[in-house]
């Protein structure tokens, strides 16, 4: 299936309250995060996920990827500002934190994070005032969902 | 690089014994400070800098920097010409605004902290892309080139008074808050915007996004801070050369132990700092970058250039570079290749092509001895990030948002 093409018939719904769910989780954690960011959301579909995308109250643009199972399998932002990187990374959190460090230990410069482990891949890049992040878990794309597709 | 560990622990002592028996090191490499007088005898606006390994590259850290341009700043109690330090090593990063110094490296030197509205003392959750620095903001009097930022905020980092973290501000990163994280002993923020935070750490309530914090003894919140409070590009506040910074690098062909260049501060204020046959690339005033365009797939406000990134950082896409098998955040190709890319301005307008060449990093960082690399270059799936290879040949001016220069308004970048 051809995602670009199909993009244009994306399904249009407006859901009532501002949400953010985590990397990895249900989308059921979506009501449970909801009172954590207050912005603005909408949500689209095609045949392969939902797209939730959501307006931070601080002006970062967060999509949120979630399968036809009701999984957020990948996740993406971009502003002025960091998203609450230990909500929307969830149980994944503490493990791009220590990859984040040792990568780190490892090399003694500056420049965009690249943490590419087999069940987790977290990217961060931009400078102050202007970054710009995804993070996807590899195992958990539906069919046909390619990595240069969460943008 | 990848140096087998005993080699590497071997080289390093080498290098120790070398710089202890010549008594001396290279500038920017080590965090000697100096008491009293400390303004300099120059009057002119133009620094000194030094791309070599930094001071990450002595004991105790023993980890030579790779592509970081370090100069010293001096700073002083407001008011004050004696209670003073000068500190080297600090990092010039025209990718992001405002100075920040390592506690470690303040020595005796002790500043006046900002205060809250309530009184109590305000911090600092600084976010960057790959870590957050956490410290009180302090003011001090700095002085580089003979230029003098008076009352600056600044942020200090690490400081023992203020050792817990917030968990929303570990939310943006892990800290880099001594030498060995941070890689300098400190951050000279040059870049095109005026304060850190901006507009946003004016406001109340959700709409702030939590990087200032009033810190009394009973816990920190997060707190609103003014424009002319946060933490601000030093340049602003010089009396005059206050609209911009020039960094000029000589050409640097592969790998180099050191190389020296320039700042030089104002834009069209004085004989030496004019734009000259520069073109000029408008910035988005909102996230200060421009469209880079590489081998088919356009970088849309994604573009930028760092002076703080060591590296070229970009995706190489379907020209598929192999990343390096040990520092998977650099490129590695078996022979050195010779891309273009076009940058354009924000609004449409100037463009205009870069030649550049990406190296292979292992080869290009094997000796720890040499601090510059041409060439070394790493994947990046979001942007297109110059980081300071960019730099090598060019004088590259970076213009303040709001500022007026003979080009028009920052911010833009020009060379």
């Amino acid at each position: 299936m051809n995602l670009r093409a199909v993009r244009g018939l994306f399904a249009l719904l407006l859901l009532p309250i501002p949400a953010l769910a985590s990397l990895g989780g249900d989308v059921t954690t979506v009501q449970a995060d909801q009172a954590k960011m207050q912005g603005s959301l909408r949500s689209t579909s095609n045949h392969s996920y939902i797209l939730h995308e959501i307006q931070t109250s601080t002006g970062v643009a967060v999509k949120e990827y979630v399968s036809t199972s009701g999984k957020v399998f990948a996740v993406t932002w971009q502003g002025r500002f960091h998203p609450d990187l230990r909500q929307l990374l969830g149980t994944y959190f503490d493990e791009y934190a220590q990859a984040e460090q040792a990568q780190r230990a490892q090399r003694r410069d500056h420049g965009p994070l690249v943490i590419q482990h087999a069940g987790m891949v977290v990217q961060i890049s931009g400078h102050m005032r202007a970054f710009l992040g995804r993070a996807y878990v590899p195992q958990m794309l539906p069919a046909g969902v390619r990595a240069e597709d969460i943008r | 690089m990848k140096r087998a560990p005993l080699e590497r622990t071997l080289f390093l002592i080498l290098l120790g014994a070398l710089a202890a028996a010549t008594g001396c090191s290279s500038a920017g490499s080590s965090s000697t400070t100096t008491t009293g007088g400390g303004t300099g005898s120059t009057t002119s606006n133009v620094q000194a800098i030094t791309v070599n390994t930094g001071p990450t590259a002595a004991p105790p850290v023993n980890s030579p920097y790779i592509n970081g341009a370090f100069t010293s700043v001096t700073v002083c109690a407001p008011g004050s010409t004696t209670n003073c330090q000068t500190i080297d090593g600090i990092l010039v990063d025209t990718g992001s605004s405002g100075l920040r110094i390592l506690s470690s490296a303040m020595g005796a030197l002790s500043l006046p902290q900002q205060t809250a509205s309530n009184g109590s003392p305000v911090v600092e959750c600084l976010p960057f892309v790959d870590g957050i620095t956490w410290g009180p903001v302090q003011t001090a009097d700095m002085t580089i080139a003979g230029e003098t930022a008076k009352s600056l905020p600044i942020q200090v980092i690490g400081s023992s008074s203020f050792s817990t973290i917030p968990a929303a501000c570990t939310s943006f990163g892990a800290p880099e808050d001594d030498l060995a994280d941070l890689g300098a002993n400190g951050i000279l923020g040059v870049g095109s915007f005026a304060q850190d935070c901006g507009g946003g750490c004016t406001e109340s309530g959700a709409a702030n996004p939590g990087l200032y914090y009033a810190c009394p003894s009973t816990g920190c919140e997060v707190t609103t801070e003014s424009l002319s409070n946060q933490v601000s590009n030093p340049i602003i506040l010089f009396p005059t050369d206050n609209n911009g910074v020039i960094i000029e690098l000589p050409s640097v062909t592969g790998a180099e132990t050191s190389v020296s260049g320039s700042m030089i501060f104002g834009i069209g204020t004085r004989s030496n700092n004019a734009l000259g046959g520069a073109t000029v690339y408008a910035l988005d005033p909102d996230l200060g970058n421009f469209t880079t365009t590489f081998n088919g797939v356009t970088y849309s406000d994604e573009g930028f250039i760092d002076s703080g990134s060591n590296a070229l950082y970009f995706d190489s896409n379907t020209m598929n570079i192999a990343p390096c098998t040990d520092f998977t955040f650099w490129y590695c190709p078996t022979s050195t290749l010779s891309l273009s890319a076009t940058n354009q301005a924000f609004s449409g307008g100037a463009s205009g092509m870069v030649n550049f060449t990406v190296g292979n990093a292992d080869t290009l960082t094997a000796n720890l001895n040499d601090g510059a690399a041409n060439g070394l270059a790493g994947p990046n799936p979001g942007t297109f990030d110059w980081g300071l290879p960019f730099f090598f040949g060019r004088n590259v001016y970076t213009s303040i948002e709001g500022q007026n220069t003979p080009a028009g308004t920052g911010p833009y970048v020009a060379y």
